[in-house]
């Protein structure tokens, strides 16, 4: 355990998240970081895949529910399963490989073998079990899965809410957001993944921080044309925060790319003025590519959904904890499944211009996280502040707004956060 | 075996490397055929690089950018400059047709920045163009063996 000071032994879990602050202890206690496995990743809708990187029969994906490791997987009938990666003889996991195709999940340790909705089908050499084994009991532990907007939900609670109402007011976000296939479904077409080492919780609020932009992604700015970077000066400019209830909070970056399909006659911005052409070259009516221009631009917005996926203007992003001070991101690109060659290839252009290892934007975001994490380990009695824009902060329909770089969506996470780990 | 050819490519990789490892970038640019392109995919079996995701697919104009970015002062995951030492070897020609050479060659990198030392290994293939005596990149893809891992930041041009 870390030594705590007498000060932050006072501190009851509930005390650390106040209205305008949260304690640093936050960040760097590992007792937190277990408790959060439990009461929030354990006990909320998290997560899991994109319909489309499941796309048919038999297709899985491994990935994490917290720290657990999950198979989500179509059937034959076309239901998603989202499974714990875990035989029920000894624990070995049954599915490894971030992505692929199966008919059966079979354990390479004795050899259990387990069907796509994970029930248990077969037992090698079951004469020793002399017909004892209780085989209706012993299938993968199976989650309860809910689908919105494409989007593959799962929790590990069985009486929480359904997804639906536990999104909210995200959902008509979620509807703007997959506009961006441009009338073609949304496809994720691969991501970039990296580790930073710092807490889960630096990363989700950076998602919704409008504040660094200009100075952490200033050599960005530096390498795009006039237009964009004028574009990309939001910070003081007409755009919002909101709070939409449960932790979820929209940041509305540019207010005129909230709906994609709207304003199709404004003109096309001249850094697609080459892909425009070739679009016209290939057949494409005006309007339909001022669409898809449109699109591949992406939303104006990031959507934050608590507690691990954003909708991030032009893709998905998705975090995954480790441990208390290391986090995985996983950055997925987003492209027009079936749609025009040429518009596809710009999307993944512009989404290595600025994400992953060797973007001009990711490697320093990361290391900003990583110098929080650090400095976090300075004055352990010190807060978090998080009290920009609150004076401004109005209620709305939805929840509570204030100014673009308002910290109103980090302090809605928080909330939320307050909640599960109170409960 | 063509000893003589091989040497000269690899001289010329060599020169290449050592460039990049001194931070002469302006030099490094005019190393490459106007429609050249530097290419970090993650898929190491991937060879539809333009319809794919990757870490870099630098045409002439990106190369230049990310140059421009990495001399700026601007990034702070590239301030303080990380340093780089690295090792071509296991050279090999692949096809050489008199004007373009195809080379496979294996790349180890180190490189220190702040207070981490990492190590890169990759599988580097470069298509050479025949130019005044010497030879101007058309295609440069860099497969790292750790592609498909999670990766943290590479501030430098592998």
């Amino acid at each position: 355990m870390t030594n705590k000071t007498d000060a932050q032994q006072a501190l009851t879990l509930g005390d650390r998240v106040q209205a305008d602050r949260v304690h640093t202890s936050l960040y760097t206690d590992p007792a937190i970081f277990e408790q959060e496995m439990d009461k929030v990743f354990s006990s909320t809708w998290v997560w899991v895949a994109h319909a489309s990187e499941i796309p048919e029969a038999g297709s899985y994906k491994n990935t994490y529910i917290g720290v657990q490791p999950v198979i989500v997987v179509r059937d034959r009938k076309q239901k998603v399963h989202v499974l714990l990666n875990r035989c029920r003889h000894r624990a070995a996991t049954v599915c490894e490989g971030k992505k692929g195709k199966t008919n059966s999940f079979v354990c390479p340790y004795h050899g259990w073998s387990y069907s796509l909705d994970g029930a248990l089908r077969g037992v090698p050499h079951p004469e020793s079990y002399a017909d004892q084994l209780e085989k209706g009991e012993l299938g993968l532990v199976s989650l309860r899965v809910e689908e919105y907007a494409g989007m593959i939900f799962a929790t590990m609670k069985n009486d929480i809410e359904p997804l639906v109402d536990y999104l909210g007011p995200a959902k008509k976000w979620m509807g703007l957001f997959m506009k961006q296939g441009a009338g073609y479904p949304i496809k994720v077409a691969g991501e970039h993944r990296f580790r930073f080492p710092g807490n889960w919780k630096i990363q989700l609020e950076n998602t919704t921080d409008a504040y660094h932009f200009p100075l952490v992604h200033k050599s960005f700015l530096s390498s795009v044309d006039k237009q964009t970077e004028e574009m990309l000066d939001f910070v003081g400019g007409s755009g919002y925060v909101e709070d939409l209830g449960n932790g979820h909070s929209v940041m509305v970056m540019i207010p005129q790319l909230i709906d994609l399909e709207e304003n199709l006659d404004a003109p096309i911005p001249a850094r697609f003025a080459e892909l425009a052409e070739q679009l016209r070259a290939e057949g494409h009516a005006d309007q339909e590519v001022r669409r898809i221009v449109r699109a591949v631009g992406g939303s104006g917005f990031n959507l934050n959904i608590f507690p691990n996926i954003a909708c991030s203007m032009a893709f998905f992003r998705v975090l995954q904890p480790i441990s208390v001070n290391e986090t995985e991101i996983h950055h997925a690109v987003i492209t027009m499944d079936g749609g025009p060659q040429a518009a596809n290839q710009a999307r993944l252009r512009l989404h290595e211009h600025f994400q992953g290892p060797m973007g001009f934007g990711t490697p320093d975001d990361s290391e900003a996280w990583e110098r929080v994490q650090k400095g976090a380990g300075a004055g352990k009695d010190l807060w978090i502040m998080l009290n920009r824009g609150l004076a401004g902060e109005k209620p709305t329909p939805d929840g509570r707004a204030s100014d673009v770089s308002a910290e109103t969506g980090m302090r809605a996470a928080y909330q939320q956060w307050k909640k599960l780990m109170t409960a | 075996m063509n000893t003589e050819l091989i040497t000269q490519v690899a001289a010329f990789i060599w020169q290449e490397a050592d460039m990049l490892d001194h931070g002469e970038y302006a030099q490094w640019l005019e190393s490459w055929t106007p429609d050249g392109l530097y290419i970090v995919p993650i898929d190491p079996e991937q060879t539809d690089f333009a319809n794919t995701l990757n870490y870099a697919y630098d045409n002439a104009e990106m190369r230049e950018k990310r140059v421009a970015r990495l001399g700026s002062g601007e990034s702070i995951s590239t301030s303080p400059v990380p340093r780089t030492v690295r090792d071509v070897s296991r050279f090999r020609v692949l096809s050489n047709d008199g004007t373009h050479v195809t080379v496979r060659c294996a790349q180890n990198l180190r490189e220190f920045r702040k207070d981490v030392l990492k190590h890169y290994t990759a599988d580097v293939s470069f298509e050479l163009v025949r130019s005044g005596g010497s030879f101007l990149i058309r295609r440069k893809v860099v497969r790292l063996i750790n592609s498909t891992d999670t990766l943290q930041g590479i501030g430098y041009i592998l």
